[in-house]
């Protein structure tokens, strides 16, 4: 009997769980902050089924409202992919260690 | 065009990069390369796409066009946002993963074809819970992290709305989202997917409106950990490996992240999550207001205190980012060292309004990220330092969390700043914090307390050392 490719799917999500979760608890807390915009970030990789929505028409049906809300899906999480890591760089960059030079 | 399977390969390699930037966060100096493979993973995943949809005409164009306009505003926004805006922007960040959630979703359910979903009316039932699933959480996403938004910015008032009959509300509207799933299911009815949507977005609503201000670092955790299930419940509907991946990682970062706030504060999820904290404890605070003595003094005292100290330990709170203290605050501390007194800063779990809040807050004024120490990390140090500086946070230093069982924040981890030599308290006036309660540190013999606004007096003080 062959097996549902569901349960394939559902072997990485729980292993993924599984992966964050001592993932997450090695990011030292005060890289917090980051963490949070950086998982914003990625969580917007939603845009490839945004753009999978906006690309479905042809030639006369550049909008339907299925396109149209790809679309708009595609802005928001573009909206968010550029600001999530831009952001994240940003506040990286901030964190120097102490200058030895300087005493 | 890319066959199915080297597409998933490359899903694959863009997962497995995010695990990387998540990786990279482990400490300052690995952190910058891993959100660069973060960014990698996400051109791989964008590029992938492209080739396997092997769809190049005129509405490549709008996709690119609507890709360089969203992607403007973000870059746009990033740029400009001030840090202590942290809170608001990532909660806004929220709201447009769990919109964009719910418009793939939308995009998928009128025409499941363009996903090989089967048609409309006859969308495979696996397919189509997994995107009734990923909607409501993803429209749940999106209202609840606007009201944590409008809370945030102080559009909306931070103190919990509550009414009679809200926490029987809520069950109801929750187990009928489940109905609604169920007989959307069964019935593949569009006006279904439609009110299952309204009431989602509803739900949100009503979920976040209790839960007070001070509670908002647990509420945008959670939030953070919701648009992960929302994108992972999308994956599974376009069986994407990258996308099932990314949502399990961002789902239980988020749950962890909220766990670490509900532990700072030591409340339990279920305590935060049903809401009304603060409410009550503000009215009970102010009625047993009693006069006591304290001692208070001016930026000349507090100078004269630091200045023959050879140990200082900074407790920063919200309150300094509202001052806009932090760049005064290191100004102070160079002068100190200096005079070659050793400075080290001490960070509450719940410091700020957002897991990591402070930290950003000081790396941004440059003070270097090795002088700057967790709760665990430091505070048997308090015994042994001569000065506390306390500047803007208040709750996080209350000994009554160790000493009075009656206390509503008794049992949460504090840090001893009463261990010190002497305490230096900088804060308006003797009102009480987020937590409603008398800071019994106020009048203890060692503590002096700066009445005034905490740039003003961070400035001060450097002038008379």
């Amino acid at each position: 009997m062959e097996i549902d490719p569901l349960i394939f799917r559902l072997s990485i999500f729980i292993l993924s769980i599984f992966v964050g979760y001592y993932v997450v608890w090695s990011v030292t807390p005060s890289l917090h902050t980051p963490l949070m915009s950086v998982t914003n970030a990625i969580s917007s990789v939603i845009i490839v089924g945004a753009i999978i929505a906006g690309l479905s028409g042809n030639s006369d049906t550049i909008f339907s409202t299925s396109t149209i809300f790809g679309f708009l899906a595609i802005a928001l999480a573009a909206i968010n992919i550029f600001g999530g890591f831009l952001v994240t760089q940003r506040m990286l960059a901030m964190y120097k260690k102490k200058k030895k030079d300087k005493k | 065009m890319i066959s199915a399977n080297l597409s998933a390969i490359f899903y694959l390699v863009s997962g497995v990069l995010f695990i990387l930037a998540l990786r990279g966060l482990s400490s300052p100096e690995t952190s910058r390369q891993g959100n660069f493979f973060g960014i990698v993973g996400m051109v791989i995943a964008v590029v992938v796409t492209f080739l396997s949809t092997d769809n190049f005409s005129v509405g490549f164009i709008y996709v690119l066009i609507f890709i360089l306009l969203g992607g403007s505003i973000g870059a746009f926004i990033a740029y400009r946002i001030p840090m202590t805006a942290m809170p608001e922007l990532v909660a806004g960040f929220h709201s447009l993963v769990g919109l964009a959630a719910v418009f793939v979703a939308i995009a998928a359910f009128l025409n499941p074809q363009a996903f090989n979903l089967g048609v409309p009316g006859k969308i495979k039932l696996g397919s189509l819970i997994e995107m009734s699933i990923g909607a409501a959480v993803g429209a749940i996403t999106f209202s609840g992290s606007v009201i944590a938004f409008l809370k945030l910015q102080g559009i909306m008032s931070g103190s919990p709305i509550t009414f009679k009959g809200q926490h029987p509300l809520n069950a109801i509207i929750l187990i009928s989202i489940i109905a609604l799933i169920y007989l959307l299911c069964s019935t593949q009815s569009a006006n279904l997917f439609w009110i299952l949507l309204g009431v989602s977005f509803l739900i949100g609503f009503l979920l976040i409106i209790p839960i007070g201000g001070a509670d908002m670092p647990v509420v945008i955790s959670m939030l953070n950990s919701y648009s992960g299930w929302a994108a992972a419940g999308i994956g599974f509907t376009l069986e994407n490996t990258a996308l099932i991946i990314t949502g399990a990682l961002v789902g239980s970062s988020g749950a962890i992240l909220s766990y670490i706030m509900c532990k700072g504060m030591n409340r339990s999820f279920f305590n935060v999550i049903l809401g009304g904290f603060g409410a009550t404890d503000e009215v009970k605070g102010s009625s047993t207001k009693e006069q006591r003595p304290v001692k208070s003094g001016n930026a000349d005292d507090a100078a004269f205190l630091m200045k023959n100290a050879s140990s200082v330990i900074i407790v920063p709170g919200y309150g300094m980012a509202v001052a806009q203290a932090q760049h005064a605050l290191r100004e102070m501390v160079d002068t100190l060292k200096k005079n070659d007194i050793k400075v080290s800063y001490a960070i509450h779990p719940v410091a700020g309004r957002m897991p990591g809040h402070m930290n950003v807050l000081l790396a941004e004024a440059n003070v270097p990220y090795d002088e700057v120490f967790e709760l665990e990390e430091i505070n048997n140090d308090f015994a042994n330092a001569d000065v506390a500086f306390v500047i803007g946070a208040n709750d996080v230093t209350n000994p009554v969390a160790k000493t009075d069982p009656q206390s509503p924040i008794y049992g949460m981890p504090v840090l001893d700043v009463e261990k010190c030599k002497s305490v230096l308290f900088v804060k308006r006036s003797l009102s009480p914090g987020y937590a409603g309660i008398d800071n019994d540190l106020f009048y203890k013999e060692n503590t002096l307390m700066l009445f005034a606004d905490a740039k003003k007096m961070t400035e001060d003080i450097t002038k008379n050392l």
